[in-house]
């Protein structure tokens, strides 16, 4: 049974990252990346990392990929444009991706991996908590590279933040700390109007007050 | 005759396929007469009557309104991607209603009793505006990608807010169960997480009025600036879709908020000396309690549609980004000098 799902999945997860670099329009492609992110967050599931596979959903499908859809929803793309010069980059094209899957293929290729040379993971119990032993793990074995993950993040929100801020003055925008700070009579005066003594009664619709 | 029906209920995919049914057709109901509860109710805030026609004191008029819908024709808008026009409600509907799963009703009454359950159902509600974007973008209509432009910004910044907010649960409950969370707020109407989180409390809810697109922040359908926002082009079923999301939505954010800071099931009431109230059958833990607390957040929904005006765009990005955030950080360091101070009854050590 888990076998099944394993596979269904796998399948579903390598078909929608095919169809996310082989379909030509962006915003479809995009939505294909999001499928492959479930795809993925299931075989996790299978993996009884359920914390690690949620964070996947929230943070890539939740966030990321809604910012991703924001942008490539608002560029005009010209296919035809895409298209061109596809035939002249092949050779070059066909070379990165060998060197690419030469690259992973060290990494994690099948000599890395295997029964022989790891022992077989054991299950854990229904109520084994895979939030727990990674909170333990990363509060105190991990702490430092915890940290560390931290601040380069940080140091990238205050890069991007000052790469897009432009301070332009001559613009005319409101000032919303001054907008709170308004109070009633710096925009209202009441004025004490003495009543004037009537020269002649004036009879229209509201002369019955 | 029973026994037989007893041992089908027990065929695993059965039973839960019976429980599925037990959460979801009282659901719809709800949903269904939450519309007509909100006519009402704004009716007589605005000193009207109402829907009053269809059955006594128009009590038919949901059930007419369901029948008109399904049976409408769906129009198809030109130059529509038909497959991601018919698949956006679809998905608006299954996240909405998923995260119901893991929803406890009672102690032992949950169908789906996860570790993670307040992650799922974040990660559930995230993925709901989805179904939002897939809608504007596959509708080929200008009003319905504003639209989408609008929810995508809005329900990610908002969406920080409500997860530091829950943050701030979590640590308190030490626990992503909801059934241990609302474990964690024993005793008496003190014991709830909604006094030492009030600000967090405010703004998970307030958040949760963001996330769902209501007034006073729907500027995803603003229907006085871009006609109905990202459903304008929907008719039919496909529209009534997206109508039952968003109601089945307010629903799960209001019994999400009952549960996490209002102490779900527990009875206010709960070992509280005064006039005998701790012995009476007042203190016992019931799903009463837990559905009158969740209406009162429904009513909330309703009451701030009929009070406030719509939220302009920069008020509500200044709002999420710029008050809400910074609250819930200082927020969670005050808890964690709770935690250090043992404050009485929520964040003993030993318990």
């Amino acid at each position: 049974m888990e076998t099944i799902v394993f596979y269904v999945f796998s399948a579903f997860m390598i078909l929608s990252a095919l169809m996310v670099i082989t379909v030509h329009n962006p915003v479809r492609a995009a939505f294909f990346l999001v499928l492959t992110f479930f795809a993925s967050a299931a075989v996790w599931l299978l993996l009884e990392a359920e914390f690690l596979a949620i964070i996947l959903i929230i943070v890539y499908v939740g966030a990321v990929m809604v910012l991703f859809l924001f942008v490539v929803m608002m560029l005009d793309i010209n296919l035809t444009e895409l298209k061109k010069g596809f035939v002249k980059n092949l050779p070059l094209a066909v070379i990165a991706a060998l060197a690419m899957f030469a690259l992973i293929y060290m990494v994690v290729g099948g000599e890395q991996f295997g029964i022989e040379k790891f022992a077989v993971p054991e299950r854990h119990a229904a109520d084994y908590s895979n939030v727990s032993a990674l909170g333990q793990l990363l509060y105190t074995e991990y702490v430092y590279s915890f940290e560390i993950a931290a601040v380069i993040l940080l140091v990238g929100i205050v890069a991007a933040i000052s790469l897009t801020l432009r301070r332009r003055p001559n613009t005319r925008h409101q000032k919303i700390e001054e907008q709170v700070a308004v109070k009633g009579t710096d925009r209202l005066q009441v004025v004490k109007v003495e009543p004037q003594p009537r020269k002649h009664q004036i009879v229209n619709s509201e002369g019955g007050k | 005759m029973v026994d037989l029906i007893l041992s089908i209920y027990e065929i695993p995919v059965i039973n839960i396929l019976v429980k599925i049914v037990v959460i979801l057709v009282p659901l719809l109901l709800t949903v269904a007469y939450f519309t007509y509860a909100e006519r009402k109710v704004i009716g007589y805030m605005q000193v009207r009557i109402g829907p009053n026609r269809v059955g006594p004191r128009g009590w038919l008029q949901p059930i007419a309104d369901a029948m008109k819908l399904m049976f409408k024709e769906i129009i198809f808008p030109s130059g529509a991607n038909k497959v991601l026009f018919t698949i956006a409600p679809t998905l608006a509907i299954s996240t909405a209603l998923a995260a119901w799963a893991v929803i406890p009703f009672g102690a032992e009454m949950v169908l789906a009793d996860i570790n993670v359950a307040l992650l799922y159902i974040l990660a559930m509600t995230s993925v709901g505006v989805y179904g939002v974007i897939l809608a504007g973008w596959a509708s080929n209509s200008k009003y319905a990608i504003m639209s989408t432009l609008r929810t995508a910004a809005q329900v990610v910044s908002y969406e920080i807010a409500m997860g530091f907010a829950l943050v701030g649960v979590v640590m308190a409950a030490r626990s992503l169960n909801i059934g241990d969370i609302v474990a964690g707020q024993s005793g008496s109407i003190w014991g709830w997480y909604m006094w030492p989180l009030l600000p967090l409390f405010v703004i998970y809810f307030i958040s949760g009025v963001a996330e769902t697109n209501r007034a006073p922040f729907d500027v995803a359908e603003g229907e006085s600036e871009i006609v109905a926002g990202f459903h304008v082009e929907y008719s039919g079923i496909l529209f009534a879709i997206f109508f039952l999301a968003e109601y089945a939505n307010m629903i799960l954010i209001s019994i999400i908020a009952a549960l996490l800071f209002m102490g779900g099931w527990l009875s206010p009431f709960q070992g509280v000396e005064f006039l005998g109230l701790g012995s009476s059958f007042l203190a016992a833990s019931s799903i009463v309690w837990l559905l009158s607390k969740t209406a009162i957040f429904m009513f909330l929904f309703l009451w701030f549609r009929a009070t406030f005006p719509r939220y302009r765009y920069d008020q509500i990005m200044r709002l999420g980004w710029k008050v809400f955030i910074p609250v819930t950080i200082v927020w969670i360091y005050v808890i964690g000098i709770m935690y250090y101070a043992e404050l009485a009854p929520w964040f003993l050590r030993d318990k």
